[in-house]
């Protein structure tokens, strides 16, 4: 709290320029971390410990779940064992990080902010957590979300809220709003979210960090919690683009236990020594984001972000994609279908909650899956069993696959004059809590400039550019399938010039 | 407009193997009315000529070799969030 009133004085007056967040967060950059574990400088232990004392002091935002403790220590002690003995450390030796709480982790619970995996203890670890495991990097706290990543607000969890850390009136967007708020309270170097329709940039945006979401296959999701597995991908969520370009390029490529894992690109995604320059690069501002609804102050900072851009060489103009409005219906038909599919499992019996009040088997399902889901989940399983039964198969989920191909095909129209696309991440800044709580629709409206990339399976990235009214601007820069490197590129220049 | 009947939503509950509430089963009437109503949008949109996209990646039938792997989790492990657990198997209620 003390923390937080301290910032607010620094906050004031500014309407662009290098984010205040970025004063809560005084995290080296994470090659820096790992260079310095390496030359003794510091140790893991030291840093786990740092991490941990910033969770328990800052709880009263309810951005983490649980921490992991004994876990975390234990294997930073492997570290410290390591490099005391002269031997090789991983890229990310020691540096700690907040997982999204439907990552499987072991050494606690995963519980996907669910009441039905509220004592849940995973048996085994998702393939990402692991591939950053063998670099080094420490899994220290499970972060807060909307209950099975169903939200942009994490107002649907099913334990509690966790705040925006610039107004703690206000949500930290969502679903992976927990992550993006433990990173700007410098909890950790990095956190990891999900993204299924804007579920990693949303909450970037909202909270004044990056927020990356890969193109799909690039991350293996297994021991991930399924949400809606054709447009399901992860994300780092971290301080600076470097940062998530290393994250990314340890977690990425195929895995035998996901087959929609693709490869990476040979030239890796870390910039380290990259040559890119922004001069002649080709940038359309996506017309339909700037038409409809969007706040004056977030226009403002977009506009800024652009012109600079334009200043360092960019050749700018505006790019009309007339069905991309559409994306977001075409979205709440396809997730749902997805979703009660994924979420049919949880039935009471192999894992989750269970209940012994059910007189037979039928009704044991019932009443673990009516007391075990929370209103949103329940919305959209049964969204997702309507729009997939006989009779309206063709008209709602085979229609909205096809609405799909008119959506790529715009995308790679685009692409064709263009090498990268922006808009503003989302429409406004962060908005108060319980403001869109009781209309459930106007709760997906906030997603409506994000879905568009999961849709395409195409990369996105939201990076803070600016503040409107004291609370952060995510711009959001999308680009053609695969070109997740030049992604990175082009966002790093535009974080120099912002 | 979608308008959802009481028995619809009750349909969709069976369905969905959930035993809702009363006050749920108003609730959800209205919503989902409104969020398919959102979606039926969609039914405006010229398609003609184009064909769904189901998957992104392009790929096909993707297989490993038929061989055994050496997994991170246990049988024990895979049991232990079971509520109910006998000779090392689920144990449900009867099904017969």
């Amino acid at each position: 709290m003390q923390n937080h009133q301290i910032l607010l004085l620094f906050l004031p007056g500014r309407t662009s320029g290098s984010l205040a967040g970025r004063i809560m967060n005084n995290w080296p950059a994470i090659s820096e971390i790992v260079a310095n574990v390496q030359a003794g400088k510091t140790t893991a232990t030291e840093l786990v410990k740092k991490s941990l004392k910033k969770i328990t002091k800052q709880s009263d935002f309810n951005a983490i779940i649980s921490v992991v403790k004994t876990r975390a220590l234990q294997r930073a002690t492997e570290i410290d064992e390591q490099v005391k003995h002269g031997q090789a450390i991983g890229r990310l030796a020691g540096v700690p990080f907040v997982a999204k709480d439907n990552f499987l982790t072991l050494g606690g619970n995963t519980t996907a902010a669910s009441n039905m995996l509220k004592n849940f203890e995973a048996p085994y670890q998702a393939t990402a957590i692991n591939r950053l495991e063998a670099a080094g990097a420490i899994c220290v706290a499970k972060a807060n979300l909307d209950a099975w990543a169903h939200g942009s607000s994490t107002e649907n969890s099913d334990f509690f809220v966790t705040k925006n850390p610039y107004d703690k009136t206000r949500v930290p967007g969502g679903s992976s709003g927990g992550s993006a708020a433990a990173v700007a309270l410098g909890m950790a170097p990095f956190a990891l979210g999900t993204d299924t329709g804007g579920s990693v940039r949303l909450p970037a945006s909202f909270c004044g960090v990056v927020g990356l979401k890969p193109t799909y296959g690039l991350v293996s999701r297994s021991g991930v919690v399924a949400m809606a597995s054709s447009v399901d991908v992860i994300g780092p969520l971290t301080k600076t683009v470097a940062d998530a370009a290393l994250v990314l390029e340890v977690m990425s490529g195929k895995d035998e236990l996901d087959g929609t894992t693709i490869g990476r690109n040979p030239e890796g995604y870390s910039l380290r020594g990259s040559r890119f320059e922004v001069r002649g690069s080709r940038i359309g501002v996506i017309r339909e984001y700037l038409d409809v609804g969007l706040d004056s102050g977030v226009r403002q900072v977009i506009d800024g972000a652009t012109d600079k851009i334009k200043v360092a060489g960019a050749e700018v103009s505006e790019v009309s994609l007339p069905s991309l409005p559409l994306a977001l219906a075409v979205y709440y038909v396809i997730c749902p279908a997805e979703v009660s599919s994924n979420l049919a499992r949880y039935d009471g019996q192999r894992y989750g909650h269970f209940t012994n009040e059910a007189k037979d088997l039928e009704e044991s399902y019932e009443l673990a899956r009516e007391q075990g889901f929370g209103s949103e989940a329940k919305r959209r399983i049964m969204i997702g069993a309507h729009v997939l039964s006989s009779g309206y198969y063709d008209a709602y989920y085979k229609k909205a696959q096809t609405v799909r191909t008119k959506i790529i095909q715009e995308f790679e129209q685009a692409f064709s004059k263009y090498d990268f696309l922006i808009g503003p991440t989302a429409p406004t800044t962060a908005f108060k809590i319980g403001e869109k709580t009781k209309d459930p629709l106007s709760m997906y409206l906030s997603d409506i400039m994000t879905v568009a990339a999961n849709i395409a399976g195409i990369p996105a990235i939201s990076i803070p550019v600016g503040v409107s009214g004291n609370l952060p601007v995510g711009l959001q820069i999308l680009a053609p399938q695969k070109a997740d490197r030049q992604l990175l590129e082009i966002a790093r220049a535009f974080e120099a010039t912002s | 407009m979608s308008k959802l009947s009481r028995d619809a939503v009750l349909k969709l509950a069976k369905l969905s193997r959930l035993k809702l509430t009363e006050e749920e089963i108003e609730r959800f009437r209205q919503e989902l009315s409104d969020i398919l109503s959102y979606v039926e949008q969609l039914e405006k949109v010229n398609t003609r000529s184009l064909e769904p996209t189901y998957q992104v990646t392009g790929l096909k039938n993707v297989m490993r070799a038929d061989q055994p792997i050496e997994y991170q989790a246990k049988p024990k492990e895979l049991l232990k969030n079971a509520p109910a657990v006998e000779k090392n198997q689920f144990k449900v209620q009867r099904v017969l």
